[in-house]
C-alpha cells in the first residue's frame, strides 16, 4: 500500500462520508475558542453550530417512495 | 459510578456492540461459505492489529495537555457523532435504507461463494475477515481510547468494549446466525446522540468554555441533542417523497 493510499484511508476514516460535518466540528470548536478568547460566554455556541450544520446537511433529504431494508452500512 | 462514567460506559458498549454485530455477520458469512480456519485467522490478525493501534496511540494521548486532549478528542468525537447521527436520522425518516444483517449476510455469502476457490489456505476468507474486523474495530478503538483518556478511565472504556464483544459473540455463537434481531438502527441513533454530546462538551471545554453546572451540564446537553435529532427525523419524514416515474 502506497503512502498516498494510506494517507487517503486515514483522511477518509477521520473525515467520514460527509466532509461538511468534519468542517462543522472544527468550526464549532474553533468559534468557541475565539469567543472565549474575547472573554465572552461561549458554552452555547458549539451545540448551536453542530445542530445547525447537521440540519443543513439534511436539507435535500426526502423519504423514499419505497423505504425497503437493504444493505447500506 | 458518576453520570459521566455511566454515559461513557454506555456509549462505548453501544458503539462496540453495533460494530461487533456488523463484523460478526461478515466473518460468519465467509466462515460458513469458505473456510473457517482462514476466517478466524483473519479475525485474530485484525484483533492483533487493533491491539497494536491501541498500544501505540494510548500512551501518546495521555501525554497531551488536558486542554489540547479535550479539543482533539472533542473534535474527533463530534465528527464521528455527527456522521452517525446524520445516517441514523436519514434511516429513521425513511430517507436511507435500514441496516439489515440478514440481507448483508446473504450478499456476503453470495460474493464469497462466487470468488475463486483456493487450494490450502483460503486467502480470500482471511482477507475479507481481516478487513471487516479491522475496519469495524478501528472506530471503536478510537472511541475507547478517546473516551478513556479524557475521563482518565481507559480501564472502564475497555471493560465496556470487551463486555459488548463478549455479548455479541456469545449471542452469535449460540444462534449461529446473523444477529438480525439486534435493534441496530436504534442503537446507532443512541450512539450518534451520545458521541455528538460528548464531542460538544469536551470540545467546547477544551476551547475554554465553562459549562453551567460543570459536568452536570452533560445530561441536559444529551437531552437537547436527542430532542433536536428527533425533531429532524419528524421534519424529514414529513417532506414529500420524490415522485417515481411510471
Amino acid at each position: 500500500m502506497s503512502p498516498r493510499r494510506i494517507l487517503a484511508a486515514i483522511t477518509d476514516f477521520l473525515v467520514g462520508d460527509d466532509p461538511r460535518l468534519a468542517l462543522a466540528a472544527a468550526v464549532a470548536i474553533g468559534l468557541t475558542a475565539v469567543v472565549c478568547a474575547l472573554g465572552l460566554s461561549a458554552w452555547w455556541l458549539a451545540p448551536v453550530v453542530a445542530l445547525a450544520a447537521l440540519w443543513w446537511t439534511l436539507r435535500g433529504a426526502r423519504p423514499s417512495a419505497t423505504s425497503a431494508s437493504k444493505t447500506s452500512s | 459510578m458518576s453520570g459521566a462514567e455511566v454515559s461513557l460506559a454506555l456509549s462505548v458498549f453501544l458503539a462496540c456492540a453495533v460494530e461487533a454485530v456488523e463484523a460478526f455477520t461478515i466473518v460468519l458469512a465467509v466462515g460458513t461459505t469458505r473456510h473457517w480456519p482462514a476466517a478466524l485467522a483473519g479475525t485474530g490478525a485484525a484483533t492483533l492489529a487493533l491491539a497494536v493501534v491501541v498500544a501505540a496511540l494510548g500512551p501518546a494521548l495521555t501525554v497531551l495537555p488536558l486542554g489540547v486532549l479535550r479539543v482533539v478528542v472533542g473534535g474527533l468525537l463530534l465528527t464521528f457523532g455527527l456522521q452517525w447521527l446524520r445516517k441514523a436520522i436519514l434511516r429513521a425518516a425513511g430517507a436511507k435504507d435500514k441496516h439489515d444483517e440478514e440481507a448483508i449476510f446473504a450478499a456476503e455469502r453470495a460474493e464469497a461463494a462466487a470468488a475463486p476457490a483456493a487450494a490450502g489456505f483460503d486467502a480470500y476468507a482471511f482477507a475479507i475477515s481481516f478487513k471487516a474486523v479491522l475496519l469495524e474495530g478501528l472506530e471503536v478503538a478510537f472511541i475507547v481510547l478517546t473516551f478513556g483518556a479524557n475521563q482518565h478511565d481507559v480501564g472502564l472504556a475497555a471493560a465496556a468494549a470487551a463486555l459488548a464483544v463478549a455479548a455479541v459473540l456469545g449471542a452469535g455463537l449460540a444462534l449461529r446466525a446473523p444477529l438480525a434481531r439486534v435493534p441496530e438502527n436504534g442503537m446507532k441513533f443512541a450512539v450518534g446522540v451520545l458521541l455528538t454530546s460528548f464531542g460538544i462538551f469536551w470540545g467546547a471545554e477544551g476551547a475554554g468554555a465553562d459549562w453551567p453546572g460543570g459536568e452536570a451540564a452533560l445530561g441536559p446537553l444529551v437531552a437537547v441533542i436527542l430532542l433536536a435529532a428527533l425533531a429532524m427525523v419528524a421534519e424529514v419524514r414529513g417532506r414529500a417523497a420524490p415522485e417515481v416515474a411510471a
